[in-house]
Order: structure tokens, then sequence, then C-alpha cells
């Protein structure tokens, strides 16, 4: 499948510190992608790279084919819900679908107006007086009923109470199984994420640590434990994501795409928040860890 | 119908939550044969799911030969995992199974002992068959 | 967008047009008074001007002035900051429409109704003051000031026109370089109040080479003295051409010399003052003061510019405004495109 977003070592730097470096990424059409990382990680960076907010400083970004931002045409391809689901507060619900009309050739106004009508905003309520759910729901519908073919967002949820953001992940949802658009949102709350998403990239620190399909990964990360042992008794096809020990005990967290053949260790699933937590905790790797991004972020 | 439900701490994926619970559903008889599986939407709507992922258990559900898709109409029930000869073996194995639980808590063993017991018991087989 | 663009701005342009029709009012119904009073041939008629009239003469030239600094600070200022500051740029640049696009049209809505509405209100002020600017032409500026002085000047014809574009895209600028609203609006305020001082002396009188003359100094043009405390003179005017604006008025000596302070005599010339007329008889001193200005070779120089350059200065000075904007709005356009986030 042709990606939706393609980068090869992008990086950008501000004021002398880089918020995001050496990110190549592939995220697939078609998929709902979790974009996972703890605040400051590059994770708004990287999106704003793609809505063509931000130039990048090193490296390339495509985005459906296109550089980010670079005309009309390629605007409409990709809808871009920025943090805090900004609104025109002076303008009613109704005021911002005709904004949403004038300027997108692709505007389905009859989705907009059906989407706003099954949330009950009230059309004639300025946009200011609407509670922080309904702003993002309307902000969402602006970025639906534009018909992009990515649809990316920044920490949709992060400001919505537990229901208000059940209920939007659920529109969204809705709209992917119904117009099969491709979706990257970011969260610093997996949880926020783990259902919705069958594609993760983890972003800490200003670098991808991990990207693939929920499922692989899911499939090829283990939990050991047994008996205490030394960790470099470990086969080389496994990569000891975290190791934590007691005095009788050993439990790791690998990665490996081969069989735990061992019968020593009792091999246990992980969900994807353990397998998430294990990435954003995960000490600096040798060698890598000299880059002024890391102390910036931690 | 069905109705599905998500467990976001059994470390089960989601699809593979779907998966089984058409499987239970059919083994237990609560799905027969020619019922309709929800919409994906509905799935969606239900249980705020990814709808890839409901399209990815459908079809592995449709590739194991329990369900067919029909488009347009939807995808529905072909096969049944009720077994008649399996149904007949639950009942003596029940048997067995509450008669050693008797045996164990006459041993002094509690409800989790019981368990813990059960589960190591039961992976170390099950890995031994796959090694 | 043109629809957003007025969505947004129609409350503040709302505001000012409310504002023209009062004072287009008031000056359409004030206004064929001062026609007919000075149609009649009212010899003097300056000096039959009502006490209102001159109220409305002065407060709306000032009006006049002060219209230009107000778009910028109203209308120019927040035109994009707001924006910036409720996030709102965000929402509107991932529309398909380019930042260019967004900008170039908040830019020409805005700010053709800035030169609009400057122009109309100019348009309306000249037409009514038109009397009073006449006759003040033809006086020598004694009773109100000449057409083409500082005060005057800014405030008919066609340069407001120049100022408020000048003024809006300076507002706008300066709102994209603070990215805070109240900030911009503060110094947009001084650095337009500031360009306004500036430009009638630092710029205008140079469009054109100042004329010059140089007349003998005599009892009939002498306009004032100015004294020390202790009563002794130490310079002295005389009337420029009539309608000039006159831009330096110096004694000389024989030699040419400008002359720093009048000498001591030159007291006997100057009128007594208010309340002693009776006590000092002093025409014949001061004749025979004036005749020794004459015979000591002194005479004084005058620079001005004459009333008939108003329209050529007019017309350059709003070139210079319009082009100067036009270099701000590329700056806009630039940092817009490669700056803003």
């Amino acid at each position: 499948m042709t990606p939706v977003l393609r980068a090869r070592a992008l990086g950008k730097m501000y004021k002398q510190r880089w918020a995001l470096t050496g990110c190549t990424l592939d995220i697939p059409a078609g998929h709902v992608t979790g974009l996972v990382g703890p605040n400051g990680a590059g994770k708004s960076t990287l999106l704003n790279l793609a809505a063509g907010m931000l130039t990048p400083t090193s490296g390339t970004i495509e985005v459906c084919g296109g550089r980010p931002g670079s005309g009309p045409a390629q605007l409409a391809k990709v809808g871009f819900v920025a943090q805090d689901t900004p609104t025109y507060p002076g303008l009613t619900v109704a005021d911002h679908l005709q904004l949403g009309a004038r300027l997108n050739p692709g505007w389905d106004d009859a989705l907009a107006r059906h989407r706003i009508k099954r949330l009950a905003l009230d059309p004639a309520r300025p946009a200011g007086k609407l509670s922080g759910g309904q702003r993002a729901q309307l902000a969402l519908t602006l970025g639906i009923a534009k018909r992009p073919e990515l649809l990316m967002l920044d920490e949709p949820v992060a400001a919505l109470d537990p229901l208000a953001r059940r209920e939007f992940l659920q529109d969204l949802m809705d709209a992917v199984a119904e117009y099969g658009l491709s979706v990257v949102l970011s969260s610093h709350l997996i949880a926020d994420l783990e259902r919705v998403c069958d594609h993760l990239i983890v972003l800490v620190g200003s670098k991808v640590q991990v990207a693939g399909e929920v499922e692989d990964l899911l499939a090829v990360h283990h939990r050991l434990s047994g008996p205490r042992r030394d960790l470099s008794t470990l086969p080389a096809n496994q990569h000891v994501i975290s190791a934590s020990h007691t005095d009788r005990q050993t439990t790791l967290l690998v990665r490996t795409d081969d069989p735990i053949l061992d019968p020593a260790w009792s091999v246990g699933r992980l969900s994807l928040e353990d397998l998430v937590l294990a990435y954003l905790s995960r000490p600096a790797e040798p060698g890598h860890d000299h880059r002024p991004a890391r102390e910036v972020v931690r | 119908m069905i109705e599905f439900h998500l467990d976001d701490r059994s470390g089960v994926s989601p699809y593979l939550q779907l998966v089984q619970q058409v499987r239970r559903a059919l083994r237990l008889g609560l799905l027969r044969e020619g019922d309709r599986l929800p919409t994906v939407r509905d799935v969606v709507a239900q249980v705020t799911i990814n709808p890839n992922t409901v399209l990815k258990a459908y079809r592995e559900l449709e590739h194991a030969g329990l369900v067919t898709a029909r488009p347009g109409a939807g995808t529905f029930v072909t096969a049944t995992l009720a077994d008649a000869t399996l149904t007949a073996a639950y009942g003596p194995l029940r048997q067995d199974l509450r008669r050693w639980l008797a045996k164990a808590r006459l041993a002094g063993l509690a409800d989790e002992d019981i368990e813990a017991l059960f589960m190591t018991t039961f992976q170390s087989a099950t890995q031994e068959d796959i090694a | 967008m043109i629809w957003l663009t007025w969505r947004q701005f129609r409350t503040q342009a709302a505001t000012v047009a409310a504002a023209l029709v009062v004072v287009a009012a008031i000056l359409a119904i004030t206004g064929p008074r001062l026609a007919v009073l000075s149609s009649a041939g009212a010899n003097p008629f300056l000096t039959r001007v009502s006490a209102a009239d001159s109220v409305l003469y002065y407060g709306s030239t000032a009006l006049v002035h002060l219209l230009p600094a107000a778009i910028g600070v109203f209308w120019g200022a927040p035109l994009v900051t707001r924006e910036l500051e409720l996030g709102t740029h965000r929402l509107v640049w991932n529309q398909s429409i380019t930042r260019t696009r967004w900008l170039a049209t908040k830019l020409g809505i805005a700010g053709l109704a800035a030169m609009a509405a400057s122009g109309l209100l100019s348009l309306a002020v000249t037409w009514w003051a038109g009397p009073i600017d006449a006759a003040a032409g033809a006086s020598g500026g004694e009773s109100f000031p000449a057409l083409i002085s500082p005060l005057i000047f800014g405030a008919r014809g066609i340069v407001p026109i120049g100022y408020a574009a000048f003024a809006f895209i300076l507002g706008v600028t300066i709102g994209l370089l603070a990215r805070r609203t109240v900030a911009a609006m503060a110094i947009t305020l001084a650095v337009f109040a500031a360009v306004q001082f500036a430009v009638p002396f630092a710029v205008r009188s140079h469009i054109i080479p100042a004329a010059e003359q140089t007349v003998t100094i005599g009892r009939t043009n002498v306009q004032s003295f100015r004294a020390n405390n202790s009563g002794q003179p130490q310079e002295l005017t005389v009337a420029g051409p009539p309608g000039a604006w006159v831009l330096s008025n110096e004694t000389i000596d024989s030699t040419g010399h400008a002359v720093a302070v009048l000498p001591a005599w030159t007291a006997d010339c100057m009128p007594p003052p208010p309340g002693q007329a009776r006590s000092r008889p002093n025409a014949p001193a001061a004749q025979a003061c004036f005749a020794k200005f004459a015979d000591l070779g002194y005479r004084q120089r005058v620079t001005y510019q004459p009333a008939d350059r108003f329209w050529v200065l007019q017309g350059v000075e709003t070139t210079l405004f319009l082009a100067l904007s036009a270099l701000l709005a590329r700056l806009c356009f630039w940092w817009t495109r490669h700056r803003l986030t």
C-alpha cells in the first residue's frame, strides 16, 4: 500500500533545539495511526510538519504524495485539527459550516449538517459558548466534512472528560468506517488510543522509538518471567526492551520474531499499554544518548 | 444478535477478543447458522473501535469458514461450533472436574490456589504441546 | 474567503461607517450655510465665521487626522494578531486555502475599506471647509491657517487615503511581528504618530525646493516680535506670501548673515504692550526705528512653499505613502509564508 505520509530523516529545530530528529517513517493509507509519546516528545511538531504549518529544518516529508501546504489542492487532501481544537469564538456553529463550505472545494454539506444535528449542537450558538467537547466535535466536523484523504488530530481528546472522549472517538471511528479516510491522532495517553488504533508510532525524546501495526507489535513482544538470570545468556534474536530483577526472579520484556523456546520462562501476553510504557521508560540506548534533543525532553 | 464488549485489561488484542466472542457464542449456541453479525459501523458505535479491527476479525472468521460476507446484506453465520459430539462430552468432563475440585478443597487449597495450579498446569501442558 | 473576512470585519466596519454617516450628516447640514455666507460677498468673511463653525472646522480637521491612526490601531493591528492569539489561524490555514490568499483577501478588503473611509471623510471635510480654506489663502493666514500649512494639508484632498493605507498596513505588520494585539496597537499608534509629526518637516518641505524671498522690514509687513522676559526683542517675523506655508522667517544683516538676536534699539519698533498704549506715544519713534532697519541694511528672508503647490505635494505624498504601504504589504506576505506558525 502507498504510504499516506512518508518522512525521510525529517528534523525540525527551534532556536537551537531539535524538536524532532532523524524521523524516517511510512504511515500506510487506510489506517488509524496512533502517535504516542510524552509531552514535548515531538508529536505536535511532526503533525504540524505534515500539515504544512511548519517547514522542516532537515530531511523531507511527503503527505498524500505532495509537499505539505504546497497549494490549495494539497491542502484539500489533508485535514488537520490542531491542538485545543481552535474555533472562532464569535462565529456561530452555522458560520463555521459556512466557512468550511466556502473554503473547501470538496465540502460535504449534507454530512456536516447531519453531524451537527446528531450532536444536537445549536447552529445559532457562538462557538465561544460551546463546551470543550462540543468545540472538539465542531472542529472534527469541519475536518471530516472537508473530505480529506488524511485527517490528522493533535491531542484531540486531551481536554475532554471521559464521556466526551468516548463520544469523540466513536464519531471519529464512524467516519473512518463510512469514508475510509486515513487518520493520524496523537496522545500522550495510550489508553485513549488503544481501541481505535491499528497502527502505532511511539515518539520519545524527539525520536521514533517504535512504529508498526499494532497486531504485529503485540505479536513480537513478550513478557518473560522466570528464575533470575543474566541477560547476556539470552539468544541473540531476543532484544530486551525492559528488564527487572528480584533476588530470585527476572522479568523481561523482549522483542523477537521467533518463538520463545526456553522452558524456564513463563511467557505472558502484553497489552498495548504495557508495550508502550516499556518503550517510554526505556533508558537511552548506548551511543544514542549524546544527541542534544535528549536532554531537552527529559 | 451478538453484542460485543471489549476488556481493555485482558491483554488480548481487540480483534482477537471479537473473534473469541463470536466463537464462544457459536460454541454455546447463542449464534446459529443464518444469523447476521452486526455491521462494522454498529460494532464501531457499540465499542468505539477501529473499523479495520472489526473487518479483520470478520475476515478471520470468514477464513475459518464460520461466516460469509454477502455484499450489501451483511455478514452471516454459516457454520456452528456447537458440535453435538463435543457437547455430549461436556457432561462427563464437567463431572470429572467437579470431582477434582472437591478433592483439591479437601486437600486444603483455597480458590486462588486452585486457580494458580490449574493455570500453570494448563500453560505448561500447552507449551509442551507446542514444543 | 471574502465571506469569512467580511464576517470577521463587519462589526468594525459598521462602527466606522456609522461614525462617518453622523459626521457627514453634520457637515451636510452646516455646510450650505457657510457657502452662502462666503458667496454673499460679506467683506471680511472670515471674521464672520461663527464660533460653532470654528469648532466644526478644527474638529473635522482633527477627525481627518485621527481616522487613519484609529484605522491602524483598531483595524490593522488586530487583523492577524487576533487570529494568532486565539489560534484560529490554525483552523483557517487547514482549509483548502493558501496563506497567501488568506492574507491577500484580508488585506484587500480591510485595506480598501480603510482607504475608502478616509477618502470619503476627507472629501466631506474638504468640501465643507472649502469656503474657509479659499478665504484663508487669500487673506494671508491671519485668522485661519493656510491650506498648505501642516495642520490643514494632511486633512484635505487625497493624502488621507495614503495615510489610511499606510496606518492600516503598519498595524498589520507590527501585529505580525509582535503577535500580541494590545502591544501591537500601542506600538502602531506610537509609530504612526511619529511618522505623522516627522513627515511634514522632514519630507514634505523638501519634496520641492522651498521658494525664497527677501523683503525690507517695514511697519506694514511685520507680523510679530518675540521678546524676552525683560521686554527686549529677540527676533521678528514678517508676513509671507498669501496662503503660503512659511518654513523659515529670519532677519539678515547687510552682509546677508542671519541675525541671532535683534539689536537693542529695535525695542522702539515694537508695538506697545496692551493697556499701555496711551502712556507711550511712540509712533514717531517706531517710524525712525523701522527706517533704521532699512538704513543699516537689515532685511527679512522668508523661505516657503507657495499655495499653488498644494496639489503637487498632495500627489507626491500620497504616492509616497502608497508605495511605503506596498513595501510593508510585501513584508507581511513574506513573513506570513515563511515565519508564521
